[in-house]
């Protein structure tokens, strides 16, 4: 709510561009927190003119005590000279800086309006009632607090005038609390005990508590650090979209993101990650500014490269100088879970990471604790609505990431669960990346698997070749095709067994016309896996053609395919840094002399028995 | 980077979300400044191109300069437009200039009613061709799904609930009690058949933000912000029975900052010169709820 001086507008002049922080006050139920709040806006001078009188008034008429929590309630209600209002929000400035305070709501039910205002908070007031102690979301707050990635947390022992402002209940409180925060790595930077509703300790020293010496309410605010620039930490600018706008002759390719960290240069060598691509930088680009040779954390931007690189979104691009992000398929995480179903295992989920969005499966439970007693959890096997625990994610693919405590932007992330965000978490470390969900289902598939009486060897005797999955990749789809097909037709020609399937075939109506529905592409890529497993197993000369996949898509191929072997042939240059490629054919060659390199291959390979074309 | 950066790269993010997360895209555009600002913004993120139809609701009430000035942008800027109506409440004169109904439902007829069936394709939609110089029906009637909206939280009290990404159900109806998480910079981009999430690039600025960014990148503006001599100047635009200027001297966009940051509405709302805000007792959350800009 725009109390008092709406702040935007009351900015004075001479202050120019004057400081901005953003609090989150959280708490139990009927601890004070509005009291709190309240209070500070009544004390330091940032009510409406008249509207503590009005309240007072109002309350002598009906009898009532006057309480500064009315404030808050008088003031949603403020429609006078039509102020805005959201109870969500308070504007009060000090001498120091503008304060935007984030009055999060203290039932569970609105646990989700709590996390998504305490996400853009810098700093935290967590309020305990002196009187009541430690109460259930005393804890769960302080945990989310600390998930949140919120590092200056002041705890704030309220209503000390209801414990006869005693020391030894202030001390013991201070000790229970800390006990717990421990156990979730939270250091809060002080406690301060206030009484909200008397004004101790807010803006002024207590003069009921002389045996506190530390900060005010107030003093501390103003002592919370504003969020230091991340320039100097290494390049990490996601990828948000690649552009190409024809209009009006325009040629660029320009990937388009926000710097979450770091800085670059026209002229930088960067890497792209988890696709280990490498590139330099053309331009820097923006519309309406200056030529920019340089841009740092924070700007939204766009570049252009000196070569032609194929990138999907939700790469990050790093410096070749910049220590790069952890690339792996397994990472260990906080999480916390506010799906109306649970987060179980054998589910598929959309995991957002930065701009990056890919299927993921919850792989291992480490603890879990219960949103219903707060308790800490080995034997949990779901997280339930509002649960937190420290779990181990997998991915289909590896993806780029960092631990939370060295960047944010790339260490944190979101699940979705049936088109809603149901968890968020961040994340620890990369995990162990052995024993992968895939390689354990290759494991259980393969001694499930009931063979009938005839074996492969019988089958290539019978057929007079091996079998073979052979996938051809580039650029340009329709080449691509059109050659897979072209080898089909000739091997079959010649009495192989052979077939064809195109990769579109395996898409759902929507992936097929949205290119870039990453989540259907994988699933795609694993139906395609199972399919060669089966095709191979046949006897067949399974053949298929893709464009835009990456190392990692090969490597799900190449597993999933197993026991037989994958071909794997470029048309056009080699997109590929690390996966070897069998056959690299330049687009130029003849389609003659294509197929017979492609014979030439699976001659070598012996696939097939002699030369015969 | 200082505080209009940082808004500007806040709104440029959400904008390539948007694009990156929705087929079918569309940006609603009322003329005034902050729906222009929002137009720069697009032009911003995606570096000189706008790559999505902007669609402008018309009561046929609105002061004459605003459809003036949106034809000669469109123009200019070579901006793909669309317009939609609410054809048979004005053939029939339910209005409230007509005298036939109150502002509220008038609002809801014109507005509310035009936008949720031109969105959804059901009511003709007619763009602007370019070629001819005039709008023809548009053969597309594809429900848009992404809404792109420039509503700022500090305007009235129902806006500053919104989140960046706002869901609607088929209804078009907002619960407003039960929003999606926004956690970080990673917003609710998935949705149901049928639903359409509503997009908020403008959500964090306030109307000071509004003018000194306009100042900054100096974008052009329908001239019924300024004062032309009569002592008065429209701070705020719609139709204009339900619409009147402030008594204002600004001349220029300098001058209306002086008066915003420190002058004589420093302290008076936006929108004081909206009647219809001041019918609906909560604030026009009712309306909003119902699919209002």
């Amino acid at each position: 709510m725009n109390v008092g001086n709406p702040l935007p507008n009351a900015a004075c002049p001479e202050d120019g561009d004057r400081e901005q922080i953003n609090i989150v006050i959280v708490g139990h139920v009927d601890h004070g927190k509005s009291t709190v709040i309240g209070r500070l806006l009544a004390d330091t001078g940032s009510l409406p003119e008249g509207k503590l009188e009005d309240v007072k008034a109002l309350c002598a008429r009906n009898a009532k005590p006057f309480e500064y929590a009315f404030l808050l309630d008088a003031l949603k209600d403020e429609r006078s000279q039509g102020i805005t209002i959201d109870s969500a929000r308070c504007f009060f400035k000090t001498r120091k800086r503008d304060y935007i305070v984030i009055d999060a709501p203290g039932h569970i039910e609105f646990l989700k309006n709590m996390v998504t205002g305490a996400a853009r908070a810098e700093a935290a007031l967590l309020v305990i009632a002196a009187d009541e102690g430690i109460r259930e979301n005393s804890k769960r707050h302080g945990y989310l607090v600390s998930m949140l990635g919120i590092r200056q947390v002041v705890v704030l022992l309220n209503k000390m005038d209801l414990v006869g402002y005693d020391r030894q209940i202030y001390d013991s409180l201070c000790s229970e609390y800390t006990a717990f925060l421990e156990t979730l790595q939270v250091k809060p930077i002080a406690f301060i005990p206030v009484s909200a509703r008397d004004g101790e300790n807010l803006v002024t020293p207590s003069k009921q508590m002389p045996w506190y010496q530390g900060p005010t309410v107030l003093d501390q605010l103003d002592a919370f650090e504003k969020k230091k620039s991340d320039i100097h930490l290494p390049l990490r600018f996601p990828v948000q979209d690649i552009y190409k706008f024809t209009e009006e002759n325009d040629d660029r390719r320009i990937m388009a993101g926000t710097i979450e960290t770091g800085r670059l240069s026209v002229g930088d060598e960067v890497l792209f990650l988890p696709s280990h691509k490498r590139s330099h930088i053309r331009t820097i680009e923006a519309f309406h500014t200056t030529i920019k040779t340089e841009a740092a954390a924070g700007e939204a931007i766009g570049i252009t490269l000196d070569t032609q690189l194929y990138i999907k979104p939700g790469e990050i691009i790093t410096r070749s100088v910049d220590t790069p992000p952890r690339v792996n398929s397994r990472f260990k995480a906080h999480i916390f879970w506010m799906g109306r179903s649970p987060l179980i295992k054998d589910k598929s989920y959309k995991l957002k990471l930065a701009t990056c969005r890919v299927p993921v499966r919850l792989a291992e439970i480490i603890h879990v604790l219960d949103a219903t007693d707060l308790s800490m959890t080995h034997h949990k096997k779901q997280l339930d609505r509002h649960d937190v625990g420290e779990v181990i994610l997998e991915t289909t693919k590896p993806i780029a990431f960092d631990p939370v405590i060295a960047i944010e932007g790339t260490g944190r992330f979101v699940i979705v669960d049936h088109y809603e965000i149901a968890g968020g978490g961040i994340i620890l470390d990369e995990a162990d990346n052995r024993g992968t969900l895939l390689e354990h289902h290759i494991r259980e598939r393969e001694v499930a698997w009931d063979k009938g009486f005839i074996t492969p060897v019988n089958r290539s005797q019978r057929n007079s070749h091996g079998a073979k999955f052979i996938v051809f990749a580039g650029e340009q789809y329709d080449h691509v095709t059109a050659f897979a097909k072209e080898l089909e037709r000739r091997l079959f020609v010649n009495d192989h067994q052979t077939y064809y399937l195109g990769f579109n075939n395996l898409l759902s109506g929507i992936a097929a016309v949205v290119p870039g529905n990453i989540a259907d592409t994988d699933d795609a890529i694993k139906k395609l896996g199972e399919l060669a497993r089966i095709l191979t197993d046949a006897g067949q000369i399974f053949i298929t053609a893709l464009s835009g996949i990456d190392d990692y898509d090969l490597e799900i191929l190449k597993v999933l395919n197993t026991p037989a072997e994958i071909l794997v042939i470029c048309l056009g240059s080699n997109t590929f840094s690390r996966f070897a490629v069998d056959l690299v054919i330049p687009t130029d060659v003849s389609i003659e002399i294509a197929i017979r390199q492609v014979y030439e291959l699976l001659r070598k390979k012996e696939v097939v028995a002699e030369y015969f074309i | 980077m200082d505080h209009l950066d940082k808004l500007e790269a806040q709104s440029v993010y959400i904008f390539r979300e948007a694009y990156r997360e929705f087929k079918n895209l569309v940006m609603l555009w009322s003329i005034g400044k902050d729906s222009t600002v929002l137009l720069w913004l697009a032009r911003k993120a995606f570096f000189g191109h706008v790559p999505m139809p902007m669609l402008h609701i018309d009561t046929h009430y609105k002061i004459p300069e605003m459809i003036e000035y949106r034809d000669k942008l469109a123009r200019e800027w070579q901006l793909n437009i669309l317009y939609g109506e609410n054809t048979a409440a004005l053939d029939r004169k339910e209005t409230y200039p007509d005298g036939t109904c109150d502002r509220i439902t008038c609002c809801r007829k014109l507005k509310s009613e035009a936008l949720k069936n031109t969105l959804s394709g059901q009511w003709p939609r007619y763009r602007f061709d370019h070629r001819l110089g005039r709008y023809l029906p548009d053969t597309n009637t594809e429900q848009y799904t992404g809404v792109i909206v420039g509503v700022r939280a500090d305007e009235e009290g129902s806006r500053s609930k919104e989140r960046y990404f706002s869901p609607r159900d088929k209804e078009n109806d907002w619960d407003v009690g039960d929003q999606p998480p926004e956690l970080w910079n990673q917003f609710k981009t998935d949705f149901a058949p049928g639903t359409h999430v509503r997009i908020h690039p403008l959500l964090d600025w306030t109307e000071l933000n509004i003018w000194e960014y306009i100042d900054r990148e100096d974008i052009p503006l329908v001239s019924l912000y300024f004062d032309q001599g009569q002592g008065r100047r429209y701070r705020s635009l719609g139709c204009w029975p339900c619409t009147s200027p402030v008594v204002s001297q600004a001349r220029t966009i300098k001058e209306i900052i002086a008066e915003l940051r420190e002058g004589k509405y420093a302290n008076i709302a936006e929108r004081s010169g909206r009647e219809q805000d001041k019918e609906d007792g909560g604030g026009l959350e009712t309306l909003r709820r119902e699919g209002y800009m």
